[in-house]
């Protein structure tokens, strides 16, 4: 070890040393690599204006000021286990949702940038969206008026809208099916922690798990047809349909009471 | 130093000479300063009075002063993310505090990881455990190098996977120590490692942040000086309390090669131990601008003499 004061070291030496302590310094590296690539594996949810869940590891030091800043105790820093890095803040809507405070007072506390101070308006924020998931066991597609959902969402009829639907159970009712709109939804999750099931049936996901992208080449023939005026390609040649010969019905029976047979209400 | 002649109870011929305050001085000033750094945090979350929010990675102390790891700056930085202002400033207050105090400062006097390599020490002293697998104290240095690359690789605070220091300090803060989470493993592995394999093994040669630490304030003004060496009598207590023993040997007997007093070295952490231990009262706080008597005008003849031989 005291090569140091020994004046013989020579070339050979130094670059083995060299080596040696590169070796060393890439080994620290790739291990802590393992780890910090659990980033995609994201499923919790981060607190409003958190940046892109690629770049927040590059940003978030876990410092725990913006939980400290929360005045409905929403924000955690990750335990293992929890789906996140360790010490990174997320939220568990099903527990406690996020109370969209207007003065954002978690993205106010942050010294890093990890949540973005440019997120001003939290009716902006994107925590995530909500994701009706349970379609056999929501109450609301099961023909009752729960409506649960819709009711707490702090921007109802925007962010959730409740769209009739037939129900082809009955045959003469209204579904009433709770739509959320993911332009306006912000992932604050009251309606996960609203939901009345044992499990929620709709549930906030982060974005990227929650809504597919289309192809940049995409275009939507009817929007593009609008904005031209008129349809995009001339002199299509409309071709009759053909449609598959229709049996001749028979006569519904009548019953003595004086309804219809076939049809049972 | 013939590791047979080192003390079990380093200090106690200064404590039965000047009584248990003076043998234990700065090490109890040192637990006081640890304990109310952990105090400001923790005022808020008991009792709710708010003096520091945050954890020693990024603190708002009464809502006016950010203090942010400046380590941690860094790697964000290599990561690619500027950080807010706030942040930033808080990064340039703490270097500029540790740049004056000496960077190991921080190690000695406010990183929680300390005390539990200190609990190590003390036992492997008083069992006379003899170091196992020695390894080199530049380590670190490899360390810190590899938590930077692999900052600007992955793009992420590697470090923060891992770093006993925050991750100890912050279950600290928020109560969750006990709920067997990663900062209790870690913590338990960190004082195994300093048991079992390596004396002084995760302050003295693996941690990085001690390393930003030492190189930030290599050239601090606070420091330890042995203004009366003359007085040594080779009783080894200082070297054995001394978690950076490296350090002492050219200031306690540069004198022959014309080398002044004081503690030069980067990697002393100005823990003010090897002071409370000494019973000829050799060792003193002071700045580095009173190399007292002893010193060489022209400055040390060999870099290996200012600590730098490190095993």
């Amino acid at each position: 070890m005291d090569r140091r004061q020994n004046p013989a070291m020579t070339r050979r030496d130094m670059l083995a040393g060299a080596f040696r302590a590169a070796c060393g310094a890439g080994l620290v590296a790739a291990l802590l690599a393992v780890p910090a690539r659990r980033r995609a594996e994201a499923v919790a949810l981060r607190p409003p204006g958190a940046i892109d869940d690629t770049d927040f590891l590059s940003a978030c030091v876990r410092c725990g000021l913006c939980v400290r800043d929360c005045p409905y105790n929403t924000l955690k820093l990750a335990e293992a286990g929890d789906g996140q890095p360790v010490g990174t803040p997320f939220f568990t809507a099903r527990n406690v949702p996020c109370e969209m405070c207007e003065d954002i007072p978690c993205v106010v506390a942050c010294p890093t940038g990890a949540l973005d101070k440019s997120l001003t308006d939290i009716k902006a924020a994107k925590m995530g969206v909500a994701v009706l998931v349970g379609q056999e066991t929501c109450l609301n597609f099961l023909g009752l008026r729960c409506d649960v959902c819709y009711r707490v969402c702090p921007l109802i009829d925007q962010a959730i809208t409740l769209e009739r639907h037939h129900n082809e159970r009955t045959g003469k009712h209204a579904l009433f099916i709770p739509t959320v709109h993911t332009d306006k939804c912000t992932g604050c999750g009251k309606c996960e922690k609203a939901c009345v099931l044992e499990e929620a049936a709709i549930k906030v996901l982060p974005h990227a798990q929650a809504v597919g992208m289309l192809g940049a080449h995409y275009r939507l023939g009817w929007e593009e047809k609008q904005k031209a005026g008129k349809a995009l390609i001339d002199g299509i040649i409309d071709l009759p349909d053909r449609m598959p010969e229709t049996p001749a019905m028979p006569a519904p029976e009548r019953l003595p009471g004086g309804g219809f047979k076939e049809f049972k209400p | 130093m013939s590791p047979s002649r080192e003390p079990r109870r380093p200090g106690l011929d200064r404590k039965r000479r000047d009584g248990w305050w003076a043998a234990h001085k700065w090490l109890v000033l040192r637990r006081l300063a640890q304990a109310g750094f952990l105090a400001v945090f923790l005022t808020g979350p008991l009792w709710g009075w708010w003096i520091t929010k945050g954890t020693l990675a990024a603190s708002m102390t009464l809502g006016v002063l950010p203090l942010t790891d400046p380590l941690m700056a860094l790697q964000a930085l290599l990561a690619g993310h500027v950080m807010e202002t706030s942040g930033l400033v808080g990064a340039v207050i703490v270097l500029a505090a540790y740049a004056v105090l000496g960077g190991r400062s921080f190690c000695g006097w406010a990183c929680p990881v300390n005390l539990v390599t200190d609990f190590a020490a003390w036992v492997r002293t008083r069992f006379g455990l003899k170091d196992a697998y020695p390894m080199d104290r530049r380590l670190r240095l490899l360390v810190l190098v590899g938590v930077l690359v692999g900052s600007a690789a992955t793009g992420t605070i590697v470090w923060e996977a891992v770093n006993p220091v925050t991750m100890l300090h912050r279950a600290l803060v928020t109560g969750s120590l006990f709920a067997g989470g990663a900062a209790l493993s870690i913590t338990i592995a960190v004082l195994l490692f300093d048991l079992g394999v390596a004396s002084r093994g995760w302050c003295g040669h693996l941690c990085p942040v001690g390393a930003f630490y030492a190189l930030v304030g290599a050239k601090g003004l606070v420091r330890v000086s042995a203004v009366n060496r003359d007085a040594c009598d080779n009783c080894m207590d200082c070297f054995t309390v001394c978690p950076e023993r490296q350090v002492i040997t050219p200031a306690l007997r540069g004198a022959k090669n014309g080398v002044g007093p004081l503690i030069l070295s980067r990697d002393c952490s100005n823990c003010g131990r090897c002071i409370d231990v000494c019973a000829k009262d050799v060792f003193t706080f002071t700045t580095r601008f009173h190399d007292g008597p002893g010193a060489c005008a022209q400055g040390p003849a060999k870099k290996a003499l200012q600590g730098e031989k490190m095993l």
